[in-house]
């Protein structure tokens, strides 16, 4: 990873992680790779990981967002307690964004948990980095 | 309009005579037209749907459902907590329970998904790979109960550990003590169920994170490869286990290049089997595969769209010779799909099968000028990236260093650029997208949201009633035969389920003998 780093994203350090047991990490590793791609130093947490962790992994490199990619249909619960993990160490100012295989009617009540962002495999990346550089201006 | 297919190989404008040439007849070596003379009259492809969901009890069901519709093999769907090898009231199982297959913790829920079904009577497939000899000595079990004679069970266990460290992640072991116990699975299965296959080497997982069609073909035989060195290793009779290896794959949309990637395949199999075994036994080098429509070629924009995509891909494997098929259901993009679109999935199978004709004489396609020399073209460009694997170290240490994990993730960013940028045409999605297009997705299917606590009390019960004697010997010779290396450890584990020891805690027996496996991260 080069040290100086361009792009809408650079000097962000951004968490992208695999939560439950989901083993497709096609998504994640693509968004990882736009995401560096954009300027970001990107922590790639690799395959099933719980809640707990990737909170503490948020804590102890002090991201600024948080990336979950989420396609065994457990959005819903494993984005709760990540929110909520983040929330009990006072980090829940950390944006929180949702990816993966998500049904269109779930959207609304991830937004409503407290995610900052949905995105699907029909996303154009360039619209997801744009959202991200917003929120994390 | 592009002029390469999606692997990137050129095509002709016209293809013409002297630019193929005339391939041997079916089911003659190297079976480019097929492994039967007589193709799908013989014996059509089997209809086999991926199900599964919530409790054994709610998917007995579904398959008593599709049984009475005209299918004709089951293919079970396994819920993550039992493909990762934990209970249900482990910590990392929780949400997950029931959710993208059926909960199999024990040999209980294995004998009331089978309830009412005979297990001589139907082929069964498991889609299981890191507990996969575990799943495999539980239906075993099952069939004991049931009175069925082992030897007249027929169905298939994925159990390819290899391709699930590359893309489906249900890894649990190290690379090699997951090649032992795949080769203690299929030298066991070759003695007591020799109908049944005891492996599937897959490159639908690979496809779907992103490779292309030629290098899904070469991914799979390369591992097809390595399991054959392994089980040679282990002293196996290469003609004999050769017979019962068999090969499941994606199909995508480019209909000329899937056919052809099949047709190719099917050839070069053969010829590694020939050329660096000598294996001449004709059975032994039938490339037998089934296939999986969809996935990651669904679109959730404009999902009905995707029932049209799913004839094409359809129309697809049966031309390239498949053994059985499974087709996905148009809302498979966003959810679990309903009973309504499960039933339209295997309705269109049923019209390609019935009402199109293309099954009546053997490879149609063969001898066309275009099919054959896209088919030389992709054995030849399947051979390259197999050699790319074998100049790296071969592909045990390619998937150790997280190489090829690499080489994928590269490949799948690519596609997605190349998606975003409009290059690779999605209809509805990147192009003919209406403005304030409102999708219409149909009916919403939702799990029994009292699905898990069921399964969590049926865990609690079945360990409560179990005699606790025998579960606790069972696990312990598990163990120390594990630890020991030289012994087969199917027998084993067909104990452990007949005391009802659990998925879990067989799998942590292994764990404390063999360790975990260390993810490469690597991007």
């Amino acid at each position: 990873m080069s040290a100086v780093a361009a792009g809408p994203l650079a000097g962000k350090r951004i968490l992208v992680a695999k939560p439950g047991l989901d083993g497709h990490d096609a998504g994640a590793k693509v968004i990882a790779l736009a995401l560096r791609d954009a300027g970001a130093e990107v922590i790639y947490t690799g395959l099933r990981k719980s809640p707990e962790f990737i909170v503490r992994v948020a804590l102890d490199e002090d991201v600024a967002a948080v990336g979950l990619s989420i396609l065994s249909g457990s959005h819903q619960e494993l984005s709760r307690e990540v929110l909520e993990g983040l929330r009990a160490a006072g980090a829940g100012d950390i944006p929180v964004f949702v990816g993966g295989t998500i049904p269109p009617q779930d959207r609304a009540a991830l937004v409503a948990a407290g995610v900052k962002g949905v995105f699907t495999n029909d996303t154009p990346l360039e619209q997801m980095i744009d959202e991200l550089a917003r929120v994390l201006a | 309009m592009s002029t390469a297919t999606p692997s990137g190989i050129e095509v002709p404008v016209v293809a013409t005579h002297e630019m193929a040439h005339e391939p041997e007849a079916p089911g003659a070596y190297p079976f480019t037209r097929g492994i039967f003379a007589d193709g799908y009259r013989g014996r059509p492809w089997t209809i086999r749907q991926y199900s599964g969901f919530g409790s054994a009890e709610e998917s007995n069901q579904r398959y008593r459902f599709l049984l009475e519709q005209g299918q004709t093999g089951l293919s079970v769907a396994l819920d993550l907590p039992t493909q990762c090898g934990y209970d249900p009231d482990h910590a990392m199982a929780r949400p997950e329970v029931g959710k993208v297959g059926v909960s199999l913790f024990s040999l209980s829920e294995m004998e009331t998904l089978f309830a009412g079904i005979d297990l001589g009577a139907i082929s069964t497939s498991f889609t299981i790979n890191g507990t996969a000899a575990i799943i495999y000595a539980m239906y075993l079990a099952a069939a004991d109960k049931q009175g069925v004679p082992r030897a007249k069970l027929t169905g298939t266990i994925q159990n390819d550990i290899l391709k699930e460290y590359v893309a489906r992640g249900t890894w649990i072991f190290p690379v090699r003590p997951s090649m032992r116990l795949i080769a203690d699975s299929v030298l066991y299965a070759n003695e007591v169920t020799p109908r049944f296959n005891a492996i599937s080497i897959a490159g639908a997982h690979v496809r779907d994170a992103g490779c292309t069609a030629v290098e899904e073909m070469a991914y799979t035989l390369a591992n097809g490869l390595a399991y054959v060195d392994e089980l040679l290793r282990r002293g196996g009779d290469l003609a004999k286990f050769a017979r019962r290896l068999s090969f499941f794959f994606y199909v995508h949309m480019d209909l000329f290049e899937e056919a052809c990637k099949f047709r190719a395949g099917r050839r070069l199999w053969a010829r590694l089997l020939r050329e660096r075994y000598g294996v001449t036994d004709e059975r032994a080098l039938h490339f037998r595969f089934g296939v999986v429509c969809g996935g990651s070629s669904l679109v959730a924009a404009q999902p009905y769209n995707n029932i049209v995509r799913v004839a094409i891909e359809n129309l697809a494997a049966v031309l390239g010779g498949a053994q059985s098929i499974f087709t996905c259901a148009y809302d498979e993009a966003f959810q679990i799909p309903t009973e309504f679109s499960a039933e339209i999935a295997l309705r269109t199978q049923q019209i390609v099968q019935h009402e199109s004709g293309v099954a009546a004489t053997v490879d149609p396609l063969g001898g066309s000028y275009y099919v054959e020399w896209l088919t030389d073209r992709m054995e030849g460009a399947m051979r390259e990236v197999m050699g790319e694997i074998d100049a790296y170290g071969g592909v045990v240490q390619a998937i150790e260093d997280g190489w090829l994990q690499r080489r994928i993730a590269v490949r799948a960013k690519e596609r997605k650029d190349a998606t975003d940028r409009g290059e690779r045409v999605v209809v509805g999605q990147n192009r003919y997208r209406r403005e304030a297009q409102a999708d219409s997705y149909g009916e919403v299917f939702r799990l029994d949201p009292g699905t898990a606590a069921r399964v969590l009390e049926k865990h609690s019960a079945v360990k409560r009633k179990r005699d606790a004697a025998r579960a606790a010997r069972a696990l312990d010779a598990l163990e120390s035969a594990a630890a020991a290396e030289q012994e087969n450890l199917m027998p084993l584990l067909v104990e452990c389920c007949h005391a009802y020891a659990t998925v879990g805690e067989m799998v942590e027996r292994l764990k404390r003998c063999w360790g975990e496996f260390q993810e490469p991260v690597r991007l």
